[in-house]
């Protein structure tokens, strides 16, 4: 049995309502603990008074620089003592989940033993960078704790200017779009960087993410300095079983709208059977007796729609990679940015294409840790570096799938112009 | 003189192979999956080249769990789910079936036990979140109470698949957004300057490394009181919160002048469109726990007249394009301020070039 709990008229109005409720899950916890009693408590004056108590500082486990979150309580009376003693230290550790967050119930449990012994019994799955956060633990049992955890074959993740801890989607384990094996990609390619993991020493965080098709269900484009996003080049294939199968679930209507004016390069079109061309680059399927799907697909963009709405019916071809794209993140410091095309397509099958990807991310890595300015993420440094300085510097060919347009301004130097053509030029006419 | 203490030396093992935590016929069918559908909303039936069938039944969690509910999922697991599960990005829990007949009753289960079945399809999914007032060291708002609230409205959502396509909420307690892009964000946006502890920052800050985080160069090293400070030019100061982190004494919370925006067309997916960036649509709603209801309204607002009016598969960006930002402010009742027009570098791409004006 706990302390009596402190009045929360605030949290208490967080039980009402259908969603499973966190507060509920403190106060069952609460009934054993004082520490999350005096949580509640802490919690319970952010609420009142609108304003966070929570600072850093330095805390760790023995052999690493990183992977944990320190909290110490800012709640002080006149004394400068904590309001809430027992919980003046909340701090989290930060456990790299396995590729696709996959878990045995066996593994959880042990996982629950382990919090409630040594922490809180709070744990989150996921954090926003994919770990599971173990959050509230004292900074005498943080070795502890990780020390179990460790034992179990977890690790920890990444925190501060570091390599941090990646996801990928669920993938090749149940998705049928999945373009490579993105958990073998995701595991291949981060534990290379156990060391850029454990002792951040970067100028600032570096992330990697991993999804399997152009839906990127890791929001990788957008997340991360390096996108790993997988795709096709040959034709999208058909399955005339299925595909009737959806027609006659569906409509005309529906195939018109939802899909034939969906198609954003319009490549995708509804034809009468005897109308329908054949070609190298053309996939097509009948939808019923008298009309079929056509695709050019030299103007497919592999956006995905259709595939996704005709599930089966039409699915990715397969000579399967992916493109990676790198310099994402949101806001600070410059504004947002997008992760940007470098390799338009890399093939992802065997240990030598593994291999070709994480010497990429090595040398993205390199470069980033020789010329990036404190605090200044991938996709910064290309901006202000421009990217021609940034492939040149890694030994990656310009390609014009790494622009949306060419430029629109003339300031510009090109008297190496006729160099480059003549170089261009060799290369074609070695290739032939 | 004690003997040192042996400290255990950490065994660096990184990334856990994930296979032996694979629900078995996910392990035997890997990279060999045909095509999916969805029985009905919360369900996912996935079929190999093989002909295995598996069934993904998906729940909505609090994300921050007690081990009672964490115990609570892997019994159920145990008990219908032959003792695997998995999580997506948006902190649901995935229970896998080899039987159809192990539907039925794993959903009874889990609404038995209060976990919402749904978040599958075109329905709103779980909010992608952050740490807020319960653990981090800068928030301006809490998380897993702003969260809590709204879901507890758009349950009936969650629950359907009756949007025009899917929706992501985000929301996040300082502009840093780790919430993340998403077609609706709420995002705390502070209105005032830091107010500065000129006592504690020559001790607790690196006043170099606080100088060069600000993004419009309005933060200078000072004398204050004759005690080495920074001070702030108020008249190029954007509020956007970048000097806190690295200098508390620098508070840019405040209760009442930190407030809410709502960030609307984020999208990751390349279906259709490229991806987008989600856009400003409105500010200066009060942050206001427990419940958040200005908040809660506002977003219900958008989802509702985006529901009525967007077409089948039209994902908010995509519906907004179609209609066109003057339709978005008037159906929505929002107003369209000055604050809204981008003035940060490359801003010129996002006023309108053209004659292009829908009356």
């Amino acid at each position: 049995m706990a302390k009596k709990m402190h009045d929360t008229p605030n949290l208490d109005q967080l039980e009402d309502g259908p969603w499973p409720s966190f507060v509920t899950g403190l106060k069952e916890l609460a009934k054993n603990k004082d520490y999350v009693v005096d949580l509640l408590g802490q919690l319970e004056t952010s609420y009142r008074t609108k304003k966070g108590y929570w600072k850093g500082g330095t805390v760790g486990v023995f052999g690493y620089g990183g992977g944990i979150i320190p909290r110490f309580t800012e709640l002080k009376d006149e004394k400068g003592q904590p309001v809430y003693k027992d919980c003046a230290e909340f701090h989290t550790l930060r456990v790299m989940p396995p590729a696709g967050m996959h878990y045995d119930t066996g593994t959880l449990r042990k996982f629950c033993d382990i919090w409630e012994k040594h922490g809180s019994g709070l744990i989150a799955f996921h954090g926003q960078s994919g770990d599971i956060m173990f959050q509230g633990a004292t900074t005498e049992n943080v070795q502890k704790a990780f020390d179990d955890i460790n034992e179990m074959g977890f690790d920890l993740g990444g925190a501060g200017p570091a390599v941090r801890t990646s996801m990928s989607c669920v993938g090749a384990a149940r998705c049928e779009q999945s373009c490579y094996d993105e958990a073998k990609a995701h595991r291949t390619v981060l534990n290379t960087f156990l060391d850029d993991i454990h002792r951040p020493s970067l100028p600032y965080k570096f992330k990697f993410k991993f999804s399997g098709c152009p839906n990127d269900c890791m929001n990788s484009i957008q997340r991360s300095d390096m996108a790993v996003i997988g795709t096709w080049r040959d034709n999208i294939r058909t399955d005339e079983e299925l595909a009737k199968k959806w027609f006659a679930k569906h409509s005309m209507d529906q195939l018109v709208n939802d899909i034939v004016a969906r198609c954003p390069t319009k490549t995708f079109q509804l034809k009468q059977i005897k109308d329908v061309k054949s070609g190298p680059s053309i996939s097509s399927v009948a939808i019923s007796d008298t009309h079929a799907i056509e695709i050019e697909n030299r103007d497919c963009v592999r956006c995905m729609h259709c595939i996704n709405v005709m599930t089966g019916a039409l699915a990715p071809g397969e000579d399967k990679g992916a493109t990676v794209l790198v310099g994402g993140k949101r806001t600070l410091k410059i504004g947002d940015l997008m992760g940007t095309v470098v390799v338009p397509f890399m093939k992802l099958d065997t240990d030598e294409d593994m291999a070709k990807l994480v010497d990429l991310g090595q040398r993205i890595i390199d470069f980033f840790a020789e010329n990036a300015l404190e605090h200044e993420r991938t996709g910064e440094m290309i901006e202000r570096i421009g990217l021609v300085n940034f492939l040149e510097a890694l030994e990656i060919e310009v390609d014009v799938n790494m622009v949306s347009t060419p430029r629109t301004n003339p300031y510009v130097r090109t008297d190496g112009w006729d160099e480059e053509v003549a170089k261009i030029n060799a290369k074609k006419l070695a290739a032939a | 003189m004690n003997a040192p203490v042996q400290m255990r030396r950490p065994k660096e093992t990184g990334v856990p192979d994930n296979k032996k935590y694979l629900h078995p016929l996910m392990a035997k069918n890997y990279g060999q999956w045909k095509y999916h559908d969805r029985p009905r909303p919360g369900v996912l039936r996935h079929v190999a080249k093989s002909g295995d069938q598996i069934w993904s039944i998906r729940a909505g969690t609090q994300r921050q769990m007690d081990v009672g509910t964490i115990r609570k999922l892997c019994d159920i697991a145990d008990k219908y789910a032959e003792g695997h599960v998995r999580f997506t990005i948006r902190s649901n829990i995935e229970f896998m079936v080899s039987k159809a007949s192990m539907v039925d009753p794993l959903i009874a289960e889990l609404e038995r036990h209060g976990f919402p079945v749904g978040g599958t399809g075109n329905s709103i999914s779980m909010i992608s979140h952050t740490q807020g007032w319960l653990h981090c060291d800068i928030p301006g708002t809490d998380a897993s109470g702003v969260v809590k609230a709204l879901m507890d409205d758009l349950i009936v959502e969650f629950k359907r698949e009756e949007m025009p396509n899917r929706v992501h909420l985000s929301t996040s307690c300082c502009e840093i957004n780790c919430g993340g892009q998403a077609d609706i964000a709420i995002i705390i946006q502070h209105t005032k300057p830091p107010v500065i502890n000129h006592d504690l920052v020559a001790n607790v800050c690196e006043r170099p490394t606080v100088v060069a985080r600000c993004p419009v160069a309005a933060i200078r090293p000072a004398m204050v009181n004759g005690k080495p400070s920074l001070e702030i030019d108020e008249s190029k100061c954007m509020c956007c919160g970048a000097c806190y982190p690295p200098c508390p004494p620098m508070q840019i919370n405040d209760p009442e002048y930190s407030k809410l925006a709502i960030w609307v067309g984020g999208k990751n997916s390349n279906a259709r469109g490229k991806p987008t960036f989600m856009k400003m649509v409105a500010s200066g709603l009060p942050n206001n726990p427990p419940r958040w209801p200005e908040v809660n309204e506002a977003v219900k607002n958008i989802l509702h007249v985006y529901k009525e009016d967007a077409r089948p598969w039209e994902r908010m960006a995509d519906w907004i394009e179609r209609i066109g930002w003057p339709r978005f402010f008037e159906k929505t009742g929002l107003p369209f301020t000055k604050y809204l027009i981008d003035d940060w570098r490359g801003s010129r791409a996002s006023l309108n070039a053209s004659t292009h004006i829908r009356f």
